[in-house]
């Protein structure tokens, strides 16, 4: 599945806070490639550098060392013009709390970045209601964010992150306000946006959300310890794998 | 596991034979407890000794067809009405590995856990992809049948069982790193690897007394 060039690779990232006897090593030495169609999920425990890994992934924060490659163009060495212009372009956040503009209907918030890129307000406008079509979210188009549950506002914010042709999307805790059933949704969707191509970092506590990933990174002091690959889908559904047709059908064999 | 209720539950609409009860068993839970046609046939005969089933003809390929009986009916009833007892515990592997891990000479205990968690977020991410499939069968109207709303509710149990476990080894962890921090002289042998302990755990009601 994965295909040659990852959206984004992290090579050898650390961060350090503070110097002396305050300094903190919130990143020390991680690795790490997502691919076009890959969702990867961040796990840790508090303190373990998840947040920092996906602010610096983001050109939100600087490292202190090592590569931030997003589509092959390196976020720690570009100008500040080509770092803008990458996180409008190619780069989309989902946060805990929506971060929604509450003046701005749905469909404004999310050709809102696009506006900011050049597009003409018609045509930013139309793509907006045409990415939230596409996600199942076009009756939501004329909606303020007042208007909306929280399930729905994130679902919005997830169009927004992927509007126009950003294939990286990163979410930090994105379920974190919502009941188990409509984060669920929203992991649904996220899921969604990467089987079709979007590349994914999703960084969580719930395993039960992690579970969506393709790939699940273990962070601990800054490190990553561990991580696990699920298996196809198929081969659970056939061999020694679970699926509600295995029973079916071998009544007749005996 | 009740294979014995699950049976009479399937004999309940009308009679079956030996391997039809078993394919229907498997459908119905998505292969997640396999059965095999002996497990069948004995717990039929059990069955039948304590009067819940009675064998009655055969189906026009010659299959001995077996049947509940009325005070069937009232066993799977009283099934229905019980809750499933959980106040004796079964055993659980994982949990008797870790007990054993605390303390003992050459095992890190912190791999025990991360290995195992390994494992079981992996399961999750198994279980979470069939689901996926499933919802979207389900949603798409393409399928309501009752074997595969059976099958989702089965797989949210296992993907619920596995959470649950994940977040016991993360609270494991945590209360070992807790622990260490408190009593360096019988620390586990996670601490040295244990990151700098967080004060306000260290100083938190109920733990202190453990200093």
């Amino acid at each position: 599945m994965p295909s040659p060039q990852p959206v984004l690779q992290l090579q050898q990232l650390t961060r350090v806070h503070g110097t002396g006897a305050t300094e903190v090593h919130a990143l020390r030495g991680v690795d790490l490639d997502v691919h076009p169609g890959e969702l990867v999920a961040v796990m840790g425990p508090s303190g373990s550098g998840k947040s920092t890994l996906l602010t610096i992934a983001g050109g939100l924060d600087a490292p202190t060392s090592g590569r931030v490659l997003v589509e092959g163009t390196d976020i720690t060495t570009a100008d500040r013009r080509t770092l803008a212009a990458l996180r409008r372009r190619s780069i989309g956040y989902v946060f805990q709390d929506y971060n929604l503009i509450p003046a701005l209907t749905a469909a404004e918030n999310v050709a809102l970045p696009r506006e900011l890129d050049g597009t003409s307000a018609r045509k930013a406008r139309t793509e907006a209601v045409a990415a939230l079509e596409e996600m199942g979210l076009g009756h939501l188009a004329d909606r303020f964010p007042d208007e909306m549950s929280g399930g729905q506002q994130q679902r919005v914010a997830i169009a927004r992150a992927l509007v126009g042709d950003r294939r990286l999307v990163l979410a930090d805790e994105p379920t974190g306000a919502l009941d188990s059933e409509t984060g669920e949704s929203v992991l649904g969707l996220l899921r969604t946006r990467c089987d079709a191509g979007a590349a994914g970092v999703l960084v969580t506590h719930e395993p039960r959300f992690a579970a969506w990933a393709d790939r699940v990174v273990f962070l601990r002091d800054g490190a990553v310890v561990d991580q696990t690959v699920r298996s196809a889908a198929d081969s659970l559904l056939t061999g020694q794998g679970l699926g509600p047709g295995r029973g079916r059908g071998q009544a007749v064999e005996r | 596991m009740s294979i014995r209720h699950g049976l009479l539950a399937l004999l309940e609409p009308g009679p079956r034979y030996g391997s039809q009860l078993r394919s229907e068993f498997e459908s119905r839970t998505g292969s997640t407890w396999p059965l095999n046609v002996g497990q069948v046939y004995t717990t039929l005969s059990r069955l039948e000794r304590d009067g819940l089933v009675a064998q009655g003809g055969e189906d026009e390929a010659g299959h001995a067809l077996w049947a509940i009986t009325d005070s069937g009916r009232a066993e799977l009833r009283s099934w229905y009405a019980q809750p499933v007892d959980r106040s004796s515990p079964a055993r659980d592997e994982l949990a008797i590995k870790l007990a054993m891990a605390v303390g003992a000479p050459g095992v890190d205990i912190r791999e025990v856990i991360q290995s195992q968690r390994r494992h079981t977020v992996r399961a999750m991410q198994d279980y979470t992809r069939l689901k996926a499939r499933a919802l979207t069968a389900l949603e798409s109207g393409r399928s309501q049948e009752r074997d595969d709303i059976a099958w989702l509710l089965v797989l949210e149990q296992l993907i619920f069982q596995t959470e649950a476990e994940a977040r016991w080894l993360d609270h494991c962890e945590a209360r070992l790193v807790r622990i260490a921090a408190l009593d360096p002289g019988t620390a586990a042998p996670a601490a040295e690897h244990a990151p700098p302990p967080d004060p306000a755990a260290v100083h938190a009601p109920g733990t202190s007394h453990r200093a």
